[in-house]
Protein backbone atom coordinates (compact mmCIF):
# COMPACT_ATOMS: atom_id res chain seq x y z
CA UNK A 1 0.00 0.00 0.00
CA UNK A 2 1.48 3.29 -0.99
CA UNK A 3 0.73 6.50 0.85
CA UNK A 4 -1.26 9.06 -1.13
CA UNK A 5 0.87 11.95 -2.29
CA UNK A 6 0.40 14.99 -0.10
CA UNK A 7 -0.51 18.09 -2.00
CA UNK A 8 -0.99 20.28 1.04
CA UNK A 9 1.26 19.86 4.01
CA UNK A 10 -0.14 20.97 7.36
CA UNK A 11 2.29 21.51 10.15
CA UNK A 12 2.29 23.10 13.57
CA UNK A 13 4.48 26.12 14.25
CA UNK A 14 7.36 27.06 14.21
CA UNK A 15 7.40 27.38 10.44
CA UNK A 16 10.71 29.16 10.18
CA UNK A 17 13.68 26.91 10.58
CA UNK A 18 16.99 28.20 11.81
CA UNK A 19 19.93 27.09 9.73
CA UNK A 20 21.73 26.46 13.01
CA UNK A 21 21.13 22.88 14.11
CA UNK A 22 21.59 21.32 17.54
CA UNK A 23 24.89 19.78 16.54
CA UNK A 24 26.25 23.12 15.30
CA UNK A 25 25.66 24.71 18.69
CA UNK A 26 26.96 21.69 20.55
CA UNK A 27 30.09 21.58 18.39
CA UNK A 28 30.76 25.23 19.12
CA UNK A 29 30.39 24.63 22.86
CA UNK A 30 32.97 21.88 22.52
CA UNK A 31 35.30 24.30 20.71
CA UNK A 32 34.77 26.80 23.51
CA UNK A 33 35.63 24.18 26.10
CA UNK A 34 38.86 23.15 24.39
CA UNK A 35 40.99 26.13 25.58
CA UNK A 36 39.76 25.50 29.14
CA UNK A 37 40.76 21.86 28.78
CA UNK A 38 44.12 22.77 27.25
CA UNK A 39 44.94 25.10 30.12
CA UNK A 40 43.92 22.38 32.58
CA UNK A 41 46.36 19.97 30.93
CA UNK A 42 49.11 22.62 31.08
CA UNK A 43 48.37 23.14 34.79
CA UNK A 44 47.97 19.56 36.00
CA UNK A 45 49.76 17.59 33.26
CA UNK A 46 49.01 14.02 32.26
CA UNK A 47 46.60 13.43 35.11
CA UNK A 48 44.18 16.07 33.85
CA UNK A 49 44.54 14.86 30.25
CA UNK A 50 43.61 11.32 31.27
CA UNK A 51 40.67 12.50 33.40
CA UNK A 52 39.27 14.47 30.47
CA UNK A 53 39.81 11.65 27.96
CA UNK A 54 38.31 8.98 30.19
CA UNK A 55 35.25 11.02 31.14
CA UNK A 56 34.55 11.99 27.53
CA UNK A 57 35.03 8.45 26.25
CA UNK A 58 32.86 7.00 29.01
CA UNK A 59 30.07 9.47 28.27
CA UNK A 60 30.15 8.93 24.49
CA UNK A 61 30.34 5.14 24.70
CA UNK A 62 27.50 5.02 27.24
CA UNK A 63 25.35 7.16 24.96
CA UNK A 64 26.13 4.90 22.02
CA UNK A 65 25.35 1.65 23.82
CA UNK A 66 22.18 2.96 25.44
CA UNK A 67 20.95 4.06 22.03
CA UNK A 68 21.62 0.59 20.62
CA UNK A 69 19.89 -1.03 23.61
CA UNK A 70 16.85 1.17 23.03
CA UNK A 71 16.81 0.31 19.31
CA UNK A 72 17.34 3.96 18.44
CA UNK A 73 19.70 5.58 16.07
CA UNK A 74 22.92 6.46 17.86
CA UNK A 75 22.87 10.10 18.93
CA UNK A 76 26.58 10.56 19.53
CA UNK A 77 26.71 12.63 16.33
CA UNK A 78 25.04 15.60 18.02
CA UNK A 79 28.09 16.21 20.23
CA UNK A 80 26.03 16.59 23.39
CA UNK A 81 27.59 13.53 25.02
CA UNK A 82 31.03 14.97 24.32
CA UNK A 83 30.05 18.16 26.17
CA UNK A 84 28.68 16.19 29.11
CA UNK A 85 31.88 14.16 29.31
CA UNK A 86 34.17 17.17 28.97
CA UNK A 87 32.24 19.21 31.53
CA UNK A 88 32.23 16.31 33.97
CA UNK A 89 35.98 15.89 33.55
CA UNK A 90 36.52 19.61 34.12
CA UNK A 91 34.72 19.50 37.47
CA UNK A 92 36.67 16.55 38.89
CA UNK A 93 39.90 16.73 40.88
CA UNK A 94 42.89 15.83 38.67
CA UNK A 95 44.15 12.94 40.76
CA UNK A 96 40.78 11.18 41.03
CA UNK A 97 41.18 7.44 40.24
CA UNK A 98 40.29 6.94 36.58
CA UNK A 99 37.77 4.19 37.30
CA UNK A 100 35.76 6.69 39.34
CA UNK A 101 35.95 9.12 36.42
CA UNK A 102 34.60 6.44 34.08
CA UNK A 103 31.78 5.58 36.51
CA UNK A 104 30.94 9.27 36.68
CA UNK A 105 30.66 9.47 32.89
CA UNK A 106 28.43 6.42 32.73
CA UNK A 107 26.18 7.70 35.53
CA UNK A 108 25.98 11.17 34.00
CA UNK A 109 24.61 9.84 30.72
CA UNK A 110 22.58 6.88 31.99
CA UNK A 111 21.01 8.47 35.06
CA UNK A 112 21.22 12.15 34.18
CA UNK A 113 20.12 11.96 30.59
CA UNK A 114 18.73 8.64 29.35
CA UNK A 115 16.58 7.99 32.38
CA UNK A 116 14.65 11.13 31.43
CA UNK A 117 14.48 10.29 27.72
CA UNK A 118 17.66 11.62 26.16
CA UNK A 119 18.73 15.06 24.96
CA UNK A 120 16.02 17.66 25.34
CA UNK A 121 14.24 15.86 28.17
CA UNK A 122 16.82 15.94 30.96
CA UNK A 123 15.63 18.07 33.85
CA UNK A 124 19.12 18.30 35.34
CA UNK A 125 22.49 19.04 33.82
CA UNK A 126 23.79 15.50 33.19
CA UNK A 127 27.44 16.30 33.98
CA UNK A 128 26.45 17.66 37.38
CA UNK A 129 24.29 14.60 38.10
CA UNK A 130 27.36 12.46 37.47
CA UNK A 131 29.48 14.61 39.72
CA UNK A 132 26.86 14.73 42.48
CA UNK A 133 26.65 10.93 42.58
CA UNK A 134 30.45 10.70 42.68
CA UNK A 135 30.59 13.28 45.46
CA UNK A 136 28.03 11.39 47.53
CA UNK A 137 29.72 8.05 46.85
CA UNK A 138 33.37 8.95 47.35
CA UNK A 139 33.46 12.04 49.57
CA UNK A 140 37.14 11.59 50.41
CA UNK A 141 38.44 10.94 46.90
CA UNK A 142 36.59 13.86 45.38
CA UNK A 143 37.97 16.36 47.88
CA UNK A 144 41.61 15.26 47.71
CA UNK A 145 43.36 17.89 45.61
CA UNK A 146 46.54 17.53 43.65
CA UNK A 147 48.87 20.54 43.50
CA UNK A 148 49.08 22.51 40.25
CA UNK A 149 52.32 23.09 38.27
CA UNK A 150 54.32 20.19 39.73
CA UNK A 151 57.65 19.90 37.85
CA UNK A 152 57.17 16.29 36.70
CA UNK A 153 53.52 16.64 35.72
CA UNK A 154 54.11 15.63 32.08
CA UNK A 155 56.22 12.58 32.83
CA UNK A 156 54.49 10.90 35.78
CA UNK A 157 51.00 10.32 37.06
CA UNK A 158 49.76 10.67 40.62
CA UNK A 159 49.69 7.27 42.30
CA UNK A 160 45.94 7.38 42.75
CA UNK A 161 45.07 7.80 39.05
CA UNK A 162 45.69 4.20 38.05
CA UNK A 163 43.96 2.53 40.98
CA UNK A 164 42.47 -0.90 40.19
CA UNK A 165 38.75 -0.54 39.43
CA UNK A 166 36.53 -0.59 42.54
CA UNK A 167 39.52 -0.53 44.89
CA UNK A 168 40.48 2.14 47.37
CA UNK A 169 43.05 4.56 45.95
CA UNK A 170 46.46 5.08 47.48
CA UNK A 171 47.13 8.81 47.74
CA UNK A 172 50.31 10.65 46.99
CA UNK A 173 51.71 12.33 50.04
CA UNK A 174 51.61 15.71 48.32
CA UNK A 175 48.11 17.06 48.28
CA UNK A 176 46.90 20.59 48.56
CA UNK A 177 43.90 22.58 49.70
CA UNK A 178 41.71 24.60 47.36
CA UNK A 179 41.47 28.37 47.90
CA UNK A 180 37.86 27.89 49.00
CA UNK A 181 38.80 25.19 51.48
CA UNK A 182 41.49 27.41 52.94
CA UNK A 183 39.01 30.23 53.23
CA UNK A 184 36.41 28.07 54.92
CA UNK A 185 38.54 26.15 57.35
CA UNK A 186 41.63 28.33 57.91
CA UNK A 187 40.43 31.79 56.92
CA UNK A 188 43.25 32.40 54.47
CA UNK A 189 42.17 34.23 51.34
CA UNK A 190 44.16 33.67 48.14
CA UNK A 191 45.28 36.62 46.06
CA UNK A 192 42.77 37.62 43.43
CA UNK A 193 45.16 37.80 40.47
CA UNK A 194 46.34 34.25 41.17
CA UNK A 195 42.73 33.09 41.15
CA UNK A 196 41.93 35.11 38.04
CA UNK A 197 44.68 33.49 35.99
CA UNK A 198 44.09 30.10 37.59
CA UNK A 199 47.43 29.29 39.20
CA UNK A 200 45.89 27.43 42.13
CA UNK A 201 44.74 23.99 43.18
CA UNK A 202 41.24 22.80 42.41
CA UNK A 203 39.23 20.77 39.95
CA UNK A 204 40.68 20.13 36.51
CA UNK A 205 39.03 22.99 34.68
CA UNK A 206 37.69 25.38 37.25
CA UNK A 207 40.83 27.36 37.98
CA UNK A 208 41.31 30.02 35.33
CA UNK A 209 38.53 32.61 35.43
CA UNK A 210 40.07 34.49 32.52
CA UNK A 211 40.00 31.64 30.01
CA UNK A 212 36.49 30.58 31.00
CA UNK A 213 35.25 34.16 30.58
CA UNK A 214 36.84 34.51 27.13
CA UNK A 215 35.35 31.20 25.95
CA UNK A 216 31.98 32.16 27.39
CA UNK A 217 32.12 35.51 25.63
CA UNK A 218 32.78 33.73 22.31
CA UNK A 219 29.65 31.61 22.74
CA UNK A 220 27.57 34.56 23.91
CA UNK A 221 28.72 36.60 20.90
CA UNK A 222 27.60 33.80 18.60
CA UNK A 223 24.26 33.73 20.44
CA UNK A 224 24.79 30.15 21.53
CA UNK A 225 24.71 30.92 25.22
CA UNK A 226 22.30 33.03 27.20
CA UNK A 227 24.59 35.72 28.65
CA UNK A 228 21.90 36.77 31.14
CA UNK A 229 22.46 33.63 33.20
CA UNK A 230 26.16 34.08 34.07
CA UNK A 231 25.80 37.85 34.39
CA UNK A 232 22.90 37.56 36.84
CA UNK A 233 24.69 34.90 38.86
CA UNK A 234 27.83 37.05 39.07
CA UNK A 235 25.81 40.11 40.05
CA UNK A 236 23.83 38.31 42.77
CA UNK A 237 26.89 36.59 44.23
CA UNK A 238 29.00 39.77 44.15
CA UNK A 239 26.19 41.90 45.58
CA UNK A 240 25.37 39.55 48.46
CA UNK A 241 29.03 39.02 49.28
CA UNK A 242 29.69 42.75 49.23
CA UNK A 243 26.93 43.27 51.81
CA UNK A 244 28.24 40.57 54.13
CA UNK A 245 31.87 41.57 53.63
CA UNK A 246 30.89 45.15 54.45
CA UNK A 247 29.22 44.04 57.68
CA UNK A 248 32.01 41.74 58.85
CA UNK A 249 35.21 41.72 56.75
CA UNK A 250 36.94 39.15 59.04
CA UNK A 251 34.30 36.43 58.62
CA UNK A 252 33.31 36.81 55.00
CA UNK A 253 35.55 36.91 51.90
CA UNK A 254 35.66 39.73 49.38
CA UNK A 255 33.37 39.70 46.32
CA UNK A 256 36.30 39.24 43.93
CA UNK A 257 37.46 36.18 45.90
CA UNK A 258 33.97 34.69 45.69
CA UNK A 259 33.72 35.30 41.95
CA UNK A 260 37.07 33.92 40.92
CA UNK A 261 37.45 30.97 43.30
CA UNK A 262 36.11 27.43 42.97
CA UNK A 263 33.73 26.31 40.28
CA UNK A 264 31.67 29.47 40.08
CA UNK A 265 33.00 30.62 36.71
CA UNK A 266 32.81 27.21 35.08
CA UNK A 267 29.41 26.52 36.62
CA UNK A 268 27.86 29.87 35.79
CA UNK A 269 29.16 30.03 32.23
CA UNK A 270 28.92 26.44 31.04
CA UNK A 271 26.58 24.53 33.36
CA UNK A 272 23.85 26.86 34.56
CA UNK A 273 23.36 27.76 30.89
CA UNK A 274 22.34 24.20 29.97
CA UNK A 275 19.68 24.87 27.35
CA UNK A 276 17.38 22.07 28.38
CA UNK A 277 17.46 22.51 32.13
CA UNK A 278 17.11 26.31 32.31
CA UNK A 279 13.93 28.36 31.77
CA UNK A 280 13.02 29.82 28.38
CA UNK A 281 11.70 33.32 29.05
CA UNK A 282 13.97 36.20 30.01
CA UNK A 283 12.23 36.98 33.34
CA UNK A 284 12.32 33.27 34.09
CA UNK A 285 16.03 33.12 33.34
CA UNK A 286 16.70 36.07 35.67
CA UNK A 287 14.79 34.45 38.55
CA UNK A 288 16.51 31.12 37.88
CA UNK A 289 19.99 32.66 37.93
CA UNK A 290 19.22 34.71 41.03
CA UNK A 291 18.11 31.54 42.84
CA UNK A 292 21.39 29.87 41.86
CA UNK A 293 23.42 32.90 43.00
CA UNK A 294 21.71 33.03 46.39
CA UNK A 295 22.17 29.27 46.88
CA UNK A 296 25.89 29.52 46.06
CA UNK A 297 26.39 32.22 48.69
CA UNK A 298 24.29 30.39 51.29
CA UNK A 299 26.12 27.08 50.81
CA UNK A 300 29.58 28.64 50.75
CA UNK A 301 29.01 30.82 53.82
CA UNK A 302 26.90 28.65 56.07
CA UNK A 303 26.93 25.15 54.56
CA UNK A 304 29.12 22.25 55.63
CA UNK A 305 31.00 22.16 52.32
CA UNK A 306 33.47 24.74 51.05
CA UNK A 307 31.96 24.71 47.54
CA UNK A 308 28.29 24.85 46.62
CA UNK A 309 28.10 25.71 42.93
CA UNK A 310 27.17 22.17 41.89
CA UNK A 311 24.29 21.82 44.35
CA UNK A 312 23.16 25.38 43.67
CA UNK A 313 22.86 24.69 39.93
CA UNK A 314 21.12 21.35 40.48
CA UNK A 315 18.69 23.17 42.78
CA UNK A 316 18.16 25.81 40.11
CA UNK A 317 17.47 23.06 37.54
CA UNK A 318 14.97 21.48 39.92
CA UNK A 319 12.96 24.69 40.39
CA UNK A 320 13.22 25.81 36.77
CA UNK A 321 9.92 24.14 35.69
CA UNK A 322 8.19 25.93 38.59
CA UNK A 323 9.67 29.26 37.53
CA UNK A 324 8.57 28.54 33.98
CA UNK A 325 5.02 27.88 35.12
CA UNK A 326 4.71 30.93 37.31
CA UNK A 327 6.23 33.35 34.82
CA UNK A 328 4.34 32.53 31.68
CA UNK A 329 4.02 35.11 28.95
CA UNK A 330 0.45 35.85 27.99
CA UNK A 331 -0.46 34.31 24.67
CA UNK A 332 -1.49 37.03 22.23
CA UNK A 333 -5.24 37.45 22.10
CA UNK A 334 -6.03 35.66 25.35
CA UNK A 335 -6.72 36.94 28.83
CA UNK A 336 -4.18 36.29 31.54
CA UNK A 337 -4.13 32.92 33.20
CA UNK A 338 -5.11 34.29 36.58
CA UNK A 339 -8.06 36.24 35.25
CA UNK A 340 -9.42 33.10 33.61
CA UNK A 341 -9.11 31.07 36.80
CA UNK B 1 -9.84 -21.24 37.17
CA UNK B 2 -9.37 -23.89 39.85
CA UNK B 3 -11.94 -23.51 42.63
CA UNK B 4 -10.65 -26.27 44.85
CA UNK B 5 -10.44 -24.79 48.44
CA UNK B 6 -6.88 -25.99 49.02
CA UNK B 7 -5.78 -24.34 45.81
CA UNK B 8 -7.54 -21.10 46.73
CA UNK B 9 -5.80 -20.90 50.08
CA UNK B 10 -2.40 -21.54 48.52
CA UNK B 11 -3.23 -18.77 46.13
CA UNK B 12 -3.93 -16.37 49.02
CA UNK B 13 -0.49 -17.17 50.36
CA UNK B 14 1.48 -17.11 47.13
CA UNK B 15 0.06 -13.87 45.70
CA UNK B 16 1.76 -11.71 48.32
CA UNK B 17 5.13 -13.29 47.66
CA UNK B 18 5.24 -12.54 43.98
CA UNK B 19 2.25 -11.50 41.88
CA UNK B 20 1.04 -8.83 44.30
CA UNK B 21 4.30 -8.24 46.11
CA UNK B 22 3.69 -5.30 48.49
CA UNK B 23 6.82 -3.41 47.48
CA UNK B 24 7.65 -4.40 43.94
CA UNK B 25 4.10 -4.51 42.59
CA UNK B 26 1.83 -2.55 44.94
CA UNK B 27 4.58 -0.08 45.94
CA UNK B 28 3.20 0.17 49.49
CA UNK B 29 5.06 0.76 52.74
CA UNK B 30 7.77 2.85 51.08
CA UNK B 31 8.79 4.61 54.28
CA UNK B 32 10.47 1.62 56.00
CA UNK B 33 11.50 0.21 52.62
CA UNK B 34 13.64 3.24 51.89
CA UNK B 35 14.67 4.23 55.38
CA UNK B 36 15.99 1.14 57.13
CA UNK B 37 17.24 -1.08 54.32
CA UNK B 38 20.85 0.10 54.50
CA UNK B 39 21.94 -3.35 55.66
CA UNK B 40 20.56 -6.86 55.33
CA UNK B 41 20.20 -7.36 59.07
CA UNK B 42 18.11 -4.21 59.45
CA UNK B 43 15.99 -5.29 56.49
CA UNK B 44 15.36 -8.74 57.98
CA UNK B 45 14.47 -7.31 61.39
CA UNK B 46 12.12 -4.75 59.90
CA UNK B 47 10.54 -7.35 57.61
CA UNK B 48 9.95 -9.86 60.38
CA UNK B 49 8.58 -7.25 62.78
CA UNK B 50 6.14 -6.07 60.10
CA UNK B 51 5.18 -9.66 59.25
CA UNK B 52 4.44 -10.39 62.90
CA UNK B 53 2.27 -7.29 63.28
CA UNK B 54 0.56 -7.98 59.97
CA UNK B 55 -0.33 -11.60 60.80
CA UNK B 56 -1.53 -10.89 64.34
CA UNK B 57 -3.57 -7.83 63.48
CA UNK B 58 -5.09 -9.43 60.37
CA UNK B 59 -6.24 -12.43 62.42
CA UNK B 60 -7.68 -10.24 65.16
CA UNK B 61 -9.40 -7.91 62.72
CA UNK B 62 -10.83 -10.90 60.87
CA UNK B 63 -12.15 -12.49 64.06
CA UNK B 64 -13.68 -9.22 65.29
CA UNK B 65 -15.05 -8.19 61.90
CA UNK B 66 -18.71 -8.60 62.85
CA UNK B 67 -18.28 -6.70 66.17
CA UNK B 68 -16.56 -3.60 64.82
CA UNK B 69 -19.06 -0.93 63.69
CA UNK B 70 -18.34 0.36 60.20
CA UNK B 71 -18.11 3.98 61.31
CA UNK B 72 -15.19 3.45 63.67
CA UNK B 73 -13.42 0.64 61.87
CA UNK B 74 -10.25 2.54 60.95
CA UNK B 75 -9.71 3.71 64.53
CA UNK B 76 -10.29 0.17 65.77
CA UNK B 77 -7.81 -1.27 63.26
CA UNK B 78 -5.18 1.28 64.28
CA UNK B 79 -5.72 0.37 67.94
CA UNK B 80 -5.28 -3.32 67.18
CA UNK B 81 -2.19 -2.68 65.04
CA UNK B 82 -0.65 -0.35 67.62
CA UNK B 83 -1.01 -3.03 70.31
CA UNK B 84 1.03 -5.50 68.30
CA UNK B 85 3.58 -2.87 67.28
CA UNK B 86 4.20 -2.19 70.98
CA UNK B 87 4.73 -5.91 71.52
CA UNK B 88 7.17 -6.04 68.60
CA UNK B 89 9.03 -2.95 69.76
CA UNK B 90 9.58 -4.27 73.29
CA UNK B 91 10.60 -7.64 71.88
CA UNK B 92 13.26 -6.12 69.63
CA UNK B 93 14.52 -3.97 72.49
CA UNK B 94 14.80 -7.09 74.66
CA UNK B 95 16.86 -9.09 72.17
CA UNK B 96 19.17 -6.38 70.83
CA UNK B 97 19.55 -2.78 71.96
CA UNK B 98 21.74 -2.10 68.93
CA UNK B 99 19.14 -3.30 66.46
CA UNK B 100 16.52 -1.26 68.27
CA UNK B 101 18.73 1.80 67.91
CA UNK B 102 19.35 1.15 64.20
CA UNK B 103 15.66 0.86 63.40
CA UNK B 104 14.84 3.82 65.63
CA UNK B 105 11.49 5.46 65.14
CA UNK B 106 10.66 3.19 62.22
CA UNK B 107 9.54 0.37 64.52
CA UNK B 108 6.88 2.60 66.05
CA UNK B 109 6.00 3.79 62.56
CA UNK B 110 4.93 0.26 61.57
CA UNK B 111 1.55 1.43 62.95
CA UNK B 112 1.07 3.72 59.98
CA UNK B 113 2.48 1.32 57.39
CA UNK B 114 -0.23 1.47 54.75
CA UNK B 115 0.39 -2.17 53.88
CA UNK B 116 -0.97 -3.36 57.26
CA UNK B 117 -3.97 -1.06 57.33
CA UNK B 118 -4.56 -1.85 53.67
CA UNK B 119 -4.69 -5.62 54.26
CA UNK B 120 -6.94 -5.15 57.31
CA UNK B 121 -9.36 -3.01 55.33
CA UNK B 122 -9.20 -4.82 52.00
CA UNK B 123 -8.89 -8.43 53.05
CA UNK B 124 -9.05 -9.33 56.75
CA UNK B 125 -12.30 -7.46 57.42
CA UNK B 126 -14.03 -9.43 54.65
CA UNK B 127 -12.65 -12.91 55.21
CA UNK B 128 -12.49 -15.60 57.85
CA UNK B 129 -9.46 -16.15 60.04
CA UNK B 130 -7.68 -18.84 57.99
CA UNK B 131 -7.59 -16.95 54.65
CA UNK B 132 -6.73 -13.75 56.55
CA UNK B 133 -3.79 -15.52 58.15
CA UNK B 134 -2.57 -16.88 54.82
CA UNK B 135 -2.93 -13.52 53.13
CA UNK B 136 -1.09 -11.73 55.92
CA UNK B 137 1.69 -14.31 56.03
CA UNK B 138 2.18 -14.13 52.25
CA UNK B 139 2.17 -10.35 52.21
CA UNK B 140 4.50 -10.16 55.22
CA UNK B 141 6.98 -12.60 53.73
CA UNK B 142 6.79 -10.85 50.37
CA UNK B 143 7.51 -7.59 52.15
CA UNK B 144 10.46 -9.15 53.98
CA UNK B 145 11.77 -10.64 50.74
CA UNK B 146 11.63 -7.24 49.03
CA UNK B 147 13.36 -5.51 51.95
CA UNK B 148 16.13 -8.13 51.84
CA UNK B 149 16.53 -7.52 48.09
CA UNK B 150 16.92 -3.80 48.72
CA UNK B 151 19.12 -4.19 51.79
CA UNK B 152 21.33 -6.76 50.05
CA UNK B 153 22.11 -4.51 47.11
CA UNK B 154 22.68 -1.47 49.30
CA UNK B 155 24.92 -3.23 51.81
CA UNK B 156 26.90 -5.01 49.11
CA UNK B 157 27.66 -1.89 47.07
CA UNK B 158 27.65 0.65 49.89
CA UNK B 159 29.80 -1.28 52.30
CA UNK B 160 31.24 -4.29 50.44
CA UNK B 161 29.66 -6.70 52.92
CA UNK B 162 26.64 -9.00 53.24
CA UNK B 163 25.27 -9.65 56.76
CA UNK B 164 28.52 -8.15 58.02
CA UNK B 165 30.81 -10.56 56.12
CA UNK B 166 33.37 -9.15 53.68
CA UNK B 167 32.38 -10.11 50.14
CA UNK B 168 34.96 -8.20 48.12
CA UNK B 169 38.61 -7.66 48.94
CA UNK B 170 39.82 -5.59 51.88
CA UNK B 171 40.56 -2.67 49.58
CA UNK B 172 37.06 -2.40 48.11
CA UNK B 173 36.08 1.25 47.78
CA UNK B 174 32.53 1.55 49.19
CA UNK B 175 29.98 3.63 47.30
CA UNK B 176 28.80 5.58 50.30
CA UNK B 177 25.80 7.00 48.45
CA UNK B 178 24.19 3.55 48.51
CA UNK B 179 23.83 3.48 52.30
CA UNK B 180 22.63 7.08 52.33
CA UNK B 181 18.93 7.81 51.68
CA UNK B 182 19.65 8.45 47.98
CA UNK B 183 20.85 4.87 47.57
CA UNK B 184 17.47 3.64 48.77
CA UNK B 185 15.77 5.40 45.89
CA UNK B 186 18.36 4.19 43.38
CA UNK B 187 18.08 0.55 44.40
CA UNK B 188 14.28 0.66 44.66
CA UNK B 189 14.16 2.16 41.16
CA UNK B 190 16.48 -0.52 39.83
CA UNK B 191 14.41 -3.35 41.36
CA UNK B 192 11.15 -1.88 40.04
CA UNK B 193 12.78 -1.64 36.61
CA UNK B 194 13.74 -5.31 36.78
CA UNK B 195 10.28 -6.42 37.93
CA UNK B 196 8.46 -4.37 35.31
CA UNK B 197 10.80 -5.64 32.63
CA UNK B 198 10.11 -9.24 33.67
CA UNK B 199 6.37 -8.56 33.69
CA UNK B 200 6.31 -7.02 30.24
CA UNK B 201 8.51 -9.81 28.89
CA UNK B 202 6.11 -12.43 30.26
CA UNK B 203 3.15 -10.63 28.72
CA UNK B 204 4.94 -10.44 25.40
CA UNK B 205 5.74 -14.15 25.48
CA UNK B 206 2.13 -15.01 26.43
CA UNK B 207 0.86 -12.90 23.58
CA UNK B 208 3.24 -14.54 21.14
CA UNK B 209 2.19 -18.00 22.35
CA UNK B 210 -1.49 -17.11 21.91
CA UNK B 211 -0.90 -15.73 18.45
CA UNK B 212 0.99 -18.79 17.29
CA UNK B 213 -1.77 -21.09 18.54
Amino acid sequence: MSLPKKTLEIRTSPHLKSPIQTDTIMRNVVYALLPVAAFAVYLFGLAALLVLLVSTLAAVLTEHFLCILNHRESTIGDWSAVITGLLLGLTLPPALPLWMVACGGIIAIALGKFMFGGLGYNSFNPALVGRAVLQASFPVAITTWYPAMTPDRFSSLPASSLTMPFMKPVWDTVTTATPLGQMKFEHIAAETDKLFFGMSGGSVGETSALIILICGAYLAARNMLNWRIPVTIFAVVAGLTAIFHGISPETYPTPQFMLFSGGLMLGAVFMATDMVASPLTTPGVIVYSAVIGVMIVVIRFWGGLPEGVMYAILFGNAVSPLIERSIQPRVYGTTSRRAKA
Amino acid sequence: MNTDPAHLSTNEFIKGLWRENPIFVQVLGMCPALAVTNSVINAIAMGLATTFVLIMSSMLVSSLRSFIPRQVRIASYILIIATFVTVAEYFIQAISIELHKNLGAFIALIVVNCLILGRAEAFASKNTIWPAFLDAAGMGLGFTFALICLGGVRELIGNGTLLGYMIFSENYQPWIVMILPGGGFFSLGAWLLLFNWMKSRKERLNLAAENSR
